[in-house]
């Protein structure tokens, strides 16, 4: 068991807090520099989407896990991403000021959902966020001149300083860079005082109002920074899949993002990384177990809606804080041997209250 | 006479949407809470009166009330071993847990050899029959939506209007902690909730049926129906029935007069206007607490 003896304040605030953090994440950071070499070009497919999914997570665990407003139509500020960079790179702009653009166009997006957004909360948020969801769908599916329509749109390949990033290698040092950007930006975000108040926001907004947070100011910030990393990781997903149709970006793929932030573990930035790692091995464990399943239950198109639902309904009863959470415990099991004991995470009493009164 | 008719087509598919989102009100009127498994639960209301009256040979009538008494069981079950355990936890744990559940009641229908991937028709006693009148051409199906759809939104709202058990379930959606403290017991109140829902869900599933057919994605018309619920108030049973009407009929006029598209976005333009403009609903409480 470590004990962090302080001596400065700025420790506090320290993203590594003591040198096993250091040590750690920078045996991550060179595992993840080394990827191309120690892995063949599929798994380094999957972790490019990893990565990618990371991001978009962040993207929403800022808005849903740290400011608490749930958003059920994440998928098409992934999809503006998407289509803005996919039109920007065929119109022969370079990759940079795609991105950019990517990430403008999702936040002045994300602010034009923010202003029905102030008006509601909770269950009347995620209403609002699905219908804009809907409507974006069907926007990506009519516009047919911009996006292609259901037909489909072909992304052509960037190049970033001369160098083709069609080839996987340097395409995924492109999502790692900017995954590692992202999520320094997150952590550095919540330990600043904007941060701060996007907490004070999900705990209550009475109290944060009364300690004089603006509201509106900020959860417009929200999602607008949320709506921005999560075209960021739009833009990028649609280098990786180079063909876009609209229902990639439906209310199935928003869920899939809600999937990915609760398993991964509300309210961590830890959770975005490994809800992504869930969302993209899931299937592939699916499609393995398939072949010790007998041939009636592995064929059936339903297998892999059952299992996520199941897995989504046993994370909510038994691991609120998702793959995070259930890391903390063992984490504390193996810090406190043999003082463990099972109530350490019990889980609050608590009775609801309307919301309608808050 | 062309707006008449779409007026009344438009009123027709309003009541299904009206009728679906009766349950969503249910939910969210005793519990607070917004389930996504609501047209699920209609679906396999649906697939169980199928099966009911094509591998049991049982008559309609027979089928939906066995069916609606084995729903609403199955509604107890589900309260009992999924959401009791997160009971006063966040709404938004039981959302995700009602998503959870959506998914797993899709997937476990498509996975029944044979049926499951199908699409089905439920052979109603009035199904095809045509009602004129004035001129105004109504499927027999249509009116019969509209006509439980009103009878059941009055019985659900005499209950938690005037009886003890419909009182006693507001009570405890407002405050749980207060509600125990009242002798209210919030938690077989709130698997009578669940059961209500499910019966609910399974006549919805059973009245739209003969319209729609059987099949496994016919829950995703549950998405239609949260515009309506919302548009109504999300609080009122009337105004959900109101809201679908709403819905049902921008829908039709929409899908006449604009360009294709825009019938499938109306309802989710006419909610996000509700919600800038009026967020409670037409008919929602007002309610607003002091600080």
């Amino acid at each position: 068991m470590r004990f962090v003896f302080k001596t400065d304040y700025t420790q506090d605030i320290n993203l590594a807090k003591h040198s096993g953090h250091v040590f750690w994440y920078g045996l991550l950071l060179v595992t993840l520099a080394i990827g191309p070499w120690i892995m063949d070009d599929y798994w380094l497919a999957q972790l490019t989407l990893v990565l990618i999914y990371s991001i978009v997570g962040l993207g929403l665990m800022l808005l849903a896990g740290f400011t608490g407003q749930f958003s059920l139509g994440h998928a098409a500020f992934l999809g503006v991403g998407a289509y803005t960079q996919a039109v920007a790179i065929n119109a022969g702009l370079p990759l940079i000021v795609a991105l950019v653009g990517a990430m403008a166009l999702s936040a002045v997006i994300g602010v034009i959902v923010a202003i029905p957004a102030l008006r509601v909360r909770g269950v009347f948020l995620g209403m609002a966020t699905l219908a804009l969801g809907i409507i974006l769908e069907e926007a990506f599916a009519r516009w047919e001149s911009v996006t292609g329509g259901n037909a489909g749109l072909f992304v052509q390949s960037p190049t970033l300083l001369g160098i083709e990033l069609s080839d996987s290698t340097p395409y995924y040092f492109l999502c790692l860079v900017l995954t590692i950007a992202v999520t320094l930006g997150v952590a550095n975000l919540l330990r600043s005082p904007t941060g701060r108040a996007f907490v004070a926001i999900r705990d209550s907004e009475i109290s944060a109002q009364s300690m004089g947070i603006p509201l509106a100011r900020y959860k417009t910030l929200a999602f607008a920074i949320s709506a921005a990393l999560t075209g960021l990781g739009g833009a990028l997903y649609a280098h990786k899949i180079q063909f876009l149709t609209p229902e990639q970006f439906g209310i199935i793929q928003s869920i899939d993002l809600l999937l990915l932030i609760v398993i991964g573990g509300l309210g961590s930035i830890h959770g975005a990384f490994l809800g992504a790692i869930f969302l993209i091995t899931m299937p592939q464990i699916i499609s393995s177990a398939k072949d010790y399943l007998p041939s009636s239950v592995a064929d059936a198109p339903g297998l892999s809606a059952l299992v996520y639902g199941a897995v989504l309904v046993l994370f909510v009863l038994f691991e609120p804080l998702g793959l995070y959470g259930r890391w903390l415990k063992v984490r504390a099991y193996i810090q406190l041997f043999p003082l463990y004991r099972r109530g350490m995470f019990e889980r609050q009493k608590s009775f609801q209250k309307s919301e309608r009164l808050k | 006479m062309e707006l008449l008719q779409l007026l009344v087509s438009g009123i027709a598919q309003g009541c299904v949407y009206g009728l679906i989102a009766l349950g969503f009100v249910l939910i969210y009127k005793a519990t607070e809470t917004v389930t996504f498994a609501q047209g699920d639960l209609m679906m396999l209301g649906a697939f169980g009166g199928f099966i009911a009256m094509s591998a049991m040979g049982l008559p309609f009538w027979a089928a939906a009330i066995a069916t609606v008494f084995v729903m609403t069981l199955i509604g107890i079950g589900l309260e009992r071993v999924v959401i009791r355990p997160i009971l006063g936890q966040p709404a938004f744990s039981i959302i995700m847990l009602t998503i959870g559940v959506a998914y797993v009641v899709r997937g476990a229908i498509t996975m029944i050899p044979v049926i499951g991937t199908e699409t089905h028709p439920l052979d109603a006693p009035y199904a095809g029959k045509v009602i004129e009148i004035a001129g105004l051409v109504l499927a027999a199906e249509q009116v019969v939506v509209i006509l439980v759809t009103a009878a059941l939104s009055g019985a659900l709202t005499l209950l938690f209007r005037y009886s003890k058990l419909g009182i006693a379930m507001q009570a405890s959606a407002q405050n749980q902690l207060a509600a125990y403290y009242m002798g209210i017991p919030v938690r077989r109140i709130n698997g009578l909730i669940w059961g209500l829902a499910a019966a609910v869900a399974t006549v919805a599933g059973l009245l739209i049926a003969p319209i729609t057919f059987v099949h496994a994605n016919m829950g995703f018309i549950g998405l239609k129906a949260f515009p309506a619920a919302v548009v109504g108030g999300f609080t009122s049973l009337p105004g959900a029935i109101v809201g679908g009407l709403i819905i049902g009929v921008t829908e039709s006029i929409a899908g006449f007069y604009l360009e294709e598209g825009f019938k499938d976005i109306a309802p989710y333009v006419v909610v996000l206007l509700m919600l800038a403009v009026r967020p409670n609903g037409l008919f929602g409480e007002r309610m607003r607490k002091k600080v």
